[in-house]
């Protein structure tokens, strides 16, 4: 039987952050993971690090981040392969500009500054290559992007380094509250801690309806594709105000495409298919924006398997049922730039028993009256 | 095009071929999609054009397509040539590109040709410009009747060295030497193979014959080669190998290396089909059965795409599979299937009987394949080497997939075609387990090049 303070199920990025945070105040953590670490969203994801057109209640979490992504050496012994040239969201009419503008006063209103709206002329400072029909864009600065499997193994090392154990090909059967503390059985023997936390991602899911806590989260796989390598020709991150869009230029000259692109799932066999038809209506938007792509060859697509809530705002939260139990799941899609700082919210909320940043909007009971 | 067919015959080769023309001729309405500007394959390529010399210099077995290839043209199949196939699903949904044109296309049944490639196996300098694959000096060859005009040395282990040698022997091209890596136990391990091997004994025959040949054309065969090295600045200067505990070096601006043939498992992959790892073939191969069907509804495999088995196997197991699918498209009975199956069984069967000699003859021992110098470039698109992806599995990436994500091994243009066998085999050997255990890569689509504009007109012409 294996023992450790905290049992985090889940190898991904929430988990390792939670492991490194844990490990960082003297915790004993061992992650485990029913395949390895970072086999779905944590690995596939698109790297994006972007506070701008968040959902006001993650705002001040994704800032306290992006403090910790701009130092994200100190914490975890290397750069990530992080990048902040901004992220930006382009307005191609009036309407578009209309939207940005409401959405900006909003983000105003709430005692931010970070997103502000720029003009034409400083959208084509900013992007040269840019088709010339748009009119301007909402942007963040500090935004950017960085590789996310790098990012993964970081943490992870950092983590094993202060002595966290990372368990893969291990999957949890059973957990069975034992006095104050949890009794694991998996595939790899049973584990005996004191804390437990719900990492598990897309199955995090199924983790919370076996530990009697049933929340409405629901798998998809969201696509990307990747291009051959180019010359540079682009430094921001976009987005675009009324277009499905994530674009951005990698540091060695491939091109990231996204958009909330899904994929045909299939969750039990774990199968994911390409959607074609979503993916012609990227590239045809990518064109839209960059007409001198189009013979640029696409090396690859693919798609990976995320848990999305019906709020697309995710739960982090103690359990509202049992005792010594954290969830953190279902960021929708957009949990990579969070991730440093979710799992020093987990051990502060283990260690300390509560933290400073407002986490009441993601309570794991939010759900309850719905269900 | 039509948007749907029948059966979707994907692969011009011996197996493709006869696939389609027993279908086709069964009543079945079938398509063959051949990335090749005539039908033949590798094997038989450019069988219709090749003039009378090059075929007589490339011996009988490759004047044996021409009549395959005319019973194609003569049945109602329609053959589309210079397409490529980008993906293959589950749904049997089917992206090709034609005549510069994408567009996505459906079949009941669709039977994956894909043959063989060359197995890619790194060594010191086999990036540089001037080593090729002998495959690929063979296909120059017999398509374009060019040959090396300043010599050329040959190396490596496995059947198509000694053939391409007697072919360019019998073409008049200089061969400064013939580097056979194959080791001394192989024969030794081939040995209990040898009495069934008997039973194919033209194959042996052959064999023996084209290196007698050699030898009295003044061909200086070096056996028990090892170390092969390819150096030169920018470009191959020489080759230096070690024969007998020396060193030896030998200037030349061509080397072409062998080392087998693997199947071409890109497509079968892309659609999701299970795989296995076949020891004795060291490779993936589907999982298929006795008619090719393989893991997926729909869709089956025949040739060498399914497991190395060579031209004839391939043509018979391309007339089993077509028979099957006439079969499951109501065009045949069960009785007429099973009957005219029988004959091809049998010819397979009896051409089969080489097999297990061959793969233990020419089996690429481990130190090859598991490439031991740390500073050999094995993914040439990344620039990835053995030492690197070493030193990710000590870093706890345990598997060949996750070594991708974090090295990059694999994620270039080729799409890790030619790294895929050589990382699995670092990383079984890193990690001090067996190679059977591992994964290959993925599938990623697209298997074959597309660009953005491409994909984009398929949905401009859906508006």
């Amino acid at each position: 039987m294996m023992e450790a303070d905290v049992l985090i199920i889940g190898a991904g990025l929430m988990g390792a952050s939670a492991a490194l945070h844990l490990s960082m105040r003297g915790y004993r953590c061992v992650v485990i993971d029913k395949a390895s670490p970072g086999r779905h969203a944590s690995g596939a994801n698109a790297g994006g690090l972007r506070q701008l057109n968040r959902d006001p209640a993650e705002i001040p979490l994704a800032m306290e981040s992006a403090r910790m992504w701009h130092q994200i050496r100190d914490l975890v012994d290397s750069d990530c392969d992080a990048r902040f040239p901004g992220q930006l969201r382009i307005a191609e009419n009036a309407a578009d500009m209309d939207k940005l503008e409401q959405r900006a006063a909003l983000v105003r209103s709430l005692g931010y500054q970070h997103e502000e709206i720029i003009g034409k002329k400083e959208l084509y400072q900013m992007v040269p290559a840019l088709a010339p029909h748009c009119v301007g864009a909402l942007v963040c600065r500090q935004d950017g992007f960085a590789r996310p499997y790098h990012t993964l193994t970081a943490f992870r090392l950092k983590a094993e380094s202060l002595g966290a154990r990372f368990y893969a090909d291990t999957e949890a059967y059973q957990m069975v509250q034992d006095g104050e503390g949890w009794q694991v059985r998996t595939s790899s023997g049973t584990f005996n801690s004191t804390f437990l936390i719900n990492c598990a991602g897309a199955w995090a899911g199924k983790m919370a309806a076996m530990l009697g806590e049933p929340v409405p989260l629901q798998p998809k796989a969201l696509m990307l594709m990747v291009t051959e390598r180019l010359p540079h020709f682009v430094d921001p991150v976009m987005g675009a105000a009324s277009r499905k869009l994530s674009f951005k230029q990698m540091q060695n000259g491939t091109l990231i495409i996204g958009g909330a692109l899904v994929a045909k799932l299939d969750f039990e066999r774990e199968k994911t298919d390409i959607n074609w038809e979503q993916l012609m209506e990227s590239a045809d938007t990518v064109l839209h924006f960059f007409p001198q792509l189009k013979n640029v060859r696409i090396v690859r697509a693919w798609a990976g398997i995320e848990g999305f809530m019906p709020d697309n705002i995710p739960v982090i939260s103690a359990s509202g049922m049992n005792k010594n139990l954290y969830h953190a799941f279902g960021f929708s899609a957009h949990g990579f730039q969070l991730s440093p700082v979710i799992g020093r919210i987990l051990s502060e909320l283990i260690i300390d028993g509560r933290t400073p940043l407002p986490i009441e909007p993601f309570r794991i009971d939010r759900f309850n009256s719905a269900i | 095009m039509n948007n749907h067919y029948q059966m979707l015959v994907i692969g011009g080769g011996p197996a493709g071929l006869a696939a389609a023309t027993i279908a086709a001729n069964s009543g079945v309405s079938c398509a063959l999609l051949d990335e090749q500007p005539a039908p033949g394959g590798q094997i038989y390529r450019a069988v219709e054009q090749a003039p009378e010399l090059r075929a007589q210099l490339l011996g009988a077995d490759y004047q044996r397509g021409k009549s395959l290839v005319e019973n194609f043209r003569a049945s109602r199949a329609v053959y589309f040539p210079n397409t490529s196939v980008w993906s293959v699903n589950e749904q049997r949904e089917v992206g090709v590109n034609y005549q510069g044109d994408s567009r996505i296309i459906t079949a009941d049944h669709i039977l994956i040709a894909s043959g063989a490639m060359e197995r890619p196996v790194p060594f010191t300098g086999w990036t540089l410009p001037g080593v090729m694959y002998a495959g690929s000096g063979q296909i120059l060859f017999k398509s374009a009747g060019a040959i090396p005009e300043k010599g050329v040395v040959l190396a490596g282990s496995g059947p198509l060295l000694l053939l391409l040698a007697w072919q360019y022997m019998r073409a008049g091209v200089k061969i400064k030497a013939m580097l056979d890596m194959t080791p001394l136990g192989n024969r030794i391990m081939a040995l209990p193979e040898l009495p069934r091997a008997l039973l194919a004994y033209q194959y042996l025959t052959k064999g023996m014959t084209l290196q007698r040949e050699l030898k009295q054309a003044g061909v200086e065969i070096k056996n028990l080669v090892s170390d092969l090295r390819a150096e030169g600045d920018g470009q191959l200067e020489r080759v230096c190998y070690r024969h007998r505990g020396r060193e030896h070096t030998i200037e030349t601006d061509l080397l072409m290396t062998h080392f087998g043939v693997i199947p071409h498992v890109w497509l079968t992959q892309a659609a999701g089909c299970r795989h296995l790892w076949n020891e004795s073939q060291q490779c993936w191969h589907p999982q298929h059965d006795e008619w090719g069907a393989t893991s997926i509804e729909g869709i089956f495999v025949a040739g060498d795409g399914a497991g190395i088995f060579g031209a004839k196997s391939a043509e018979y197991a391309g007339y089993l599979a077509g028979l099957q699918m006439s079969y499951a498209a109501g065009a045949v009975t069960r009785g007429e299937r099973n009957q005219q199956a029988i004959v091809y069984r049998k010819a397979m069967k009896r051409d089969r009987h080489i097999r297990p000699f061959l793969e233990s003859y020419f089996h690429i021992p481990r130190e090859i394949l598991a490439v031991q110098n740390n500073d050999t470039v094995v993914c040439r698109c990344e620039e990835i080497t053995a030492g690197q992806i070493r030193e990710a599995v000590a870093n706890g990436h345990q598997d060949s997939n996750q070594v991708k994500y974090f090295t990059r091994c694999g994620m270039g243009p080729c799409q890790g075609r030619q790294c895929a066998q050589a990382v699995a085999h670092i990383v079984a050997d890193a990690g001090g387990k067996s190679v059977s255990g591992q994964s290959c890569f993925r599938g990623r689509p697209p298997v074959t090049p597309l660009n953005l504009e491409q994909l984009a007109q398929m949905k401009r012409r859906q508006r």
